[in-house]
């Protein structure tokens, strides 16, 4: 196909796209969250899931997991951008050091009754979900694992009265003695 | 005693600022005033450290500290007022971070109770600028002061050096707080730039090296960047290695262009010779340059045969747009002297004469030929007898954007690094002249000449008047082709000749212009006259507005077609109607 007449080089390149997930420890400024998105929006890189909390107050240490999706070079790019933010001690790419346990917290309201509410509690077991709130007439469960897992349960939930759901974004954790 | 605003460290924030430029050994500062920005402007009248260059719009501060911090290798200081005052810098400061230039800006903003509530003159500074900073603050606390001044010089000026801004509340600037000198503990510990490159990736470097066939080095605003050191030590590599070298826009000067292995500049509208050692090397190494896509063209097609050795201070720049073989962090002039030590330890292994000789030959096609004319100036004549007359002297260049800063690129040869002020990441057209004002308060008795165009000069041109207000003998040249040339080439090549808003319709009478900020004009419209009004301009000692009248519709070239890759550059003697036609015909666009 021609392409237009441009000032850039239009063609663009379509390697294969991997999903990565991202520790990156921050100072606890203000305004270090509005970087590392602004970094994100800005060059055009995605973000499937963010979660952000103060891990170690006395030092003003914020974890930041970033689960992420690019060809390799810009998985690359990606992790050299935010380690050159000032306020950026470590980037560390989980997926890469192959040795990670990522977990996701989801909250799942299901409303409804009769069968189907038998079905939404029995597969809630299967799945070791717990109740955490109740009515006659609904469910809220708490289900913890990596992020398939929640995304399988809540789609077996959908028939049964799915009514919303609420999901945390994934926490990442290398395995073994070390810390990052 | 025990009244504490009369301890020597306690101190108001707007006297803070004035205390921390004088330890930083700031001597100069462009800005502009505003209700937001006043106790510093109180702060300072009442002394004469540090001389307050008063612009006539903010973006020309911006312009001028960048023309100081690149002429001078210092950052360059610029204070602006909230709101509007912070909104005109967002060009410089873009300008600044795409060509690495270290730039601290201080803002005034609103008092600190009013911040969110859209107060008169209040945005959200740092929000705006945070994309086109290298750091930025908002500083709530008169305490926390003196601290942010001390780190936004750290790290403007450090690691690949770039521009920060720190917002000062009005409030901020009126409490009074303590002040402590620079310490190292001022500084985000997460803060560590790589100086040193990696050892075993250095003496890798230097094997490819001397074993290469067909070398070629590719420098860039890095090397300048890194300091004089760097520079001399490209050149010793340059000597040892006997090798080829080109150079990015932004890295013209590091290698001296009267130098035997100087190639010229490479890229879009760099020489064949360039392009096309570039293209068949079999080993490049790039010091400081960032594979821009002006300079790679098609990067499926970017020097397909060659092993690529990059040293950049900035891990980021390193397989951003092309993979490279091998990745060296750190200073350059670091890198370079090890470098130059694993070399010689090595010594070279191959015989490079053959490529010199095929280098010769891609030469004798003289890329940058014109025809040259007795009745119209050409601009590139323009160019290379601005370049004879100031041989010899103490000269600095800045541009504006398009055909005339390519031309510049091409036929003014520079000697020295810090002699070359252009904005190429950004490409802003009004970046010339403030940056001649800047440069200009930094060499008070250097020639300092802004190769304009007649559509860019327009953009920044109320600062001539701050060149008048502080005698600042700056020679705006302007290379009047009555067009936006650069769009009007492009529009000739790949728009069907539909020349839509680029004539500069009802351009001012430069001459009278001149006249009317209390400068020199000079006008030239005729080769024979040029020499003469050239030595003119040279002898005034006031700033000087010169409107050389150029060939309307010459266009720059050697150049890049659509979709092409450095072996299938356009070269002038070829580019008649229908090569152009050829060349640029449907296919992928690349320019
Ligand atoms: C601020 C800004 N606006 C628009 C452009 C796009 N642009 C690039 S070159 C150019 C024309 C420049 O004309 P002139 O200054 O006369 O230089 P010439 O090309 O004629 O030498 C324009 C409009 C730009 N680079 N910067
Ligand atoms: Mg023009």
């Amino acid at each position: 196909m021609d392409q237009p007449a441009s000032a850039y080089f239009m063609e663009e390149r379509h390697d294969p796209v991997e999903s990565h997930t991202l520790a990156v420890l921050v100072q606890n400024e203000p305004g270090v969250l509005a970087r590392v998105i602004g970094l994100f929006s800005g060059r055009g890189y995605n973000i499937e899931s963010l979660t952000v909390s103060e891990t170690e107050s006395q030092k003003h240490l914020s974890r930041i997991t970033i689960v992420t999706t690019g060809t390799p070079m810009v998985i690359e790019q990606i992790k050299h951008q935010l380690d050159r933010m000032i306020p950026v001690y470590r980037v560390v790419d989980m997926t890469l050091t192959g040795r990670s346990i990522e977990r996701e917290l989801a909250m799942v309201k299901v409303r409804g009754g009769g069968d189907n509410r038998v079905e939404a509690l029995r597969l809630a077991d299967a799945f070791r979900a717990r109740v955490i709130d109740a009515t006659i007439e609904s469910f809220v469960f708490e289900i913890t694992g990596n992020s398939a897992k929640i995304s399988q349960f809540i789609d077996l939930m959908r028939p049964l009265g799915l009514v919303e759901v609420s999901r945390t974004g994934v926490a990442a954790i290398g395995r073994g003695p070390e810390g990052m | 005693m025990s009244d504490k605003s009369h301890h020597p460290n306690q101190m108001t924030g707007a006297a803070m600022i004035v205390r921390a430029l004088v330890d930083h050994g700031v001597k100069h500062i462009f800005g502009y005033p505003g209700g937001a920005v006043l106790p510093i402007y109180d702060e300072l009248f009442q002394q004469s450290e540090v001389e307050h260059i008063l612009v006539r719009h903010e973006q020309g501060a911006g312009h001028a500290a960048e023309g100081y911090a690149r002429s001078t290798g210092r950052p360059g200081v610029a204070v602006v007022t909230s709101g509007p005052g912070a909104t005109n810098m967002v060009t410089p400061l873009t300008d600044a971070l795409m060509d690495s230039i270290p730039l601290v800006c201080i803002t005034g903003q609103v008092p600190t109770h009013l911040i969110g509530n859209d107060a008169f003159q209040e945005c959200d500074t740092v929000g705006i600028t945070r994309p086109c900073t290298k750091h930025n603050w908002l500083v709530r606390d008169v305490n926390d002061l003196a601290k942010v001044l001390h780190e936004a010089f750290y790290v403007a000026s450090t690691g690949r050096p770039g521009p920060v801004v720190v917002d000062v509340p009005k409030d901020v600037q009126f409490a009074t707080g303590t002040y402590h000198p620079p310490r190292k503990a001022d500084v985000h510990v997460s803060y560590v730039p790589r100086l040193k490159g990696d050892a075993t990736l250095v003496r890798k470097a230097a094997a490819l090296l001397a074993s290469a066939r067909r070398p070629v080095i590719y420098s860039g605003g890095g090397v300048i960047n890194s300091g004089p050191e760097a520079s001399k030590l490209l050149r010793e590599l340059v000597e040892v290695t006997g090798f080829p070298i080109t150079s990015t826009l932004m890295g013209l000067g590091a290698y001296p262009a009267s130098g035997k292995n100087w190639l010229g500049m490479l890229g879009m509208h760099g020489t064949y010779e360039a392009n096309m050692a570039m293209h068949d090397c079999d080993a490049m190494l790039c010091v400081g340059a960032r594979f821009d896509d002006r300079i790679t063209g098609r990067t499926d097609a970017f020097s397909p045969g060659s092993k690529k050795i990059h040293i950049d201070i900035d891990p980021s720049s390193i397989n951003k747009n092309i993979r490279v073989d091998i990745p060296i962090i750190g200073d350059a002039a670091n890198v370079l002297g090890d470098l130059l030590q694993a070399f010689k330890a090595e010594s070279m292994k191959s015989d490079i004469k053959p490529w010199w000789q095929q280098i010769a030959k891609w030469r004798a096609r003289n890329s940058l030929a014109y025809k040259k004319n007795d009745d119209v100036i050409l601009p590139q004549y323009a160019i290379e007898r601005l370049f004879a007359a100031t041989r010899g002297r103490d000269t600095y260049i800045t541009t504006e954007v398009g055909q005339h800063q390519m031309w510049a690129a091409q036929f003014f040869g520079f000697e020295e690094p810090h002699r070359w002020m252009t904005s190429g990441g950004l490409g802003t057209m009004g970046y010339g002249l403030p940056a001649a004002v800047g440069v200009q308060v930094a060499h008070p008795d250097s020639l300092v000449i802004d190769i304009a165009g007649d559509a860019s000069v327009q953009m920044t041109m109320q600062e001539m008047s701050t060149a008048v207000q502080f005698e600042l003998p700056i020679k705006i040249f302007i290379l009047n082709n009555q067009y936006m040339g650069m769009v009007r080439q492009w529009q000739q090549l790949l728009h069907g000749n539909r020349l839509s808003h680029s004539y500069s319709e009802a351009l001012p009478d430069f001459v009278k212009l001149a006249d009317a900020f209390g400068c020199v004009g000079i006008r030239a419209t005729k080769p024979a006259d040029l020499d003469g009004a050239l030595e003119e301009m040279i002898a005034i000692k006031r700033p000087v507005l010169f409107d050389c009248h150029v060939a309307a519709l010459e266009n720059c070239f050697p150049m890049i077609p659509s979709g092409k890759a450095h072996n299938e550059m356009l070269l002038p003697v070829e580019a008649n109607d229908e090569a152009t036609a050829v060349a640029f015909a449907g296919g992928k666009a690349l320019v």
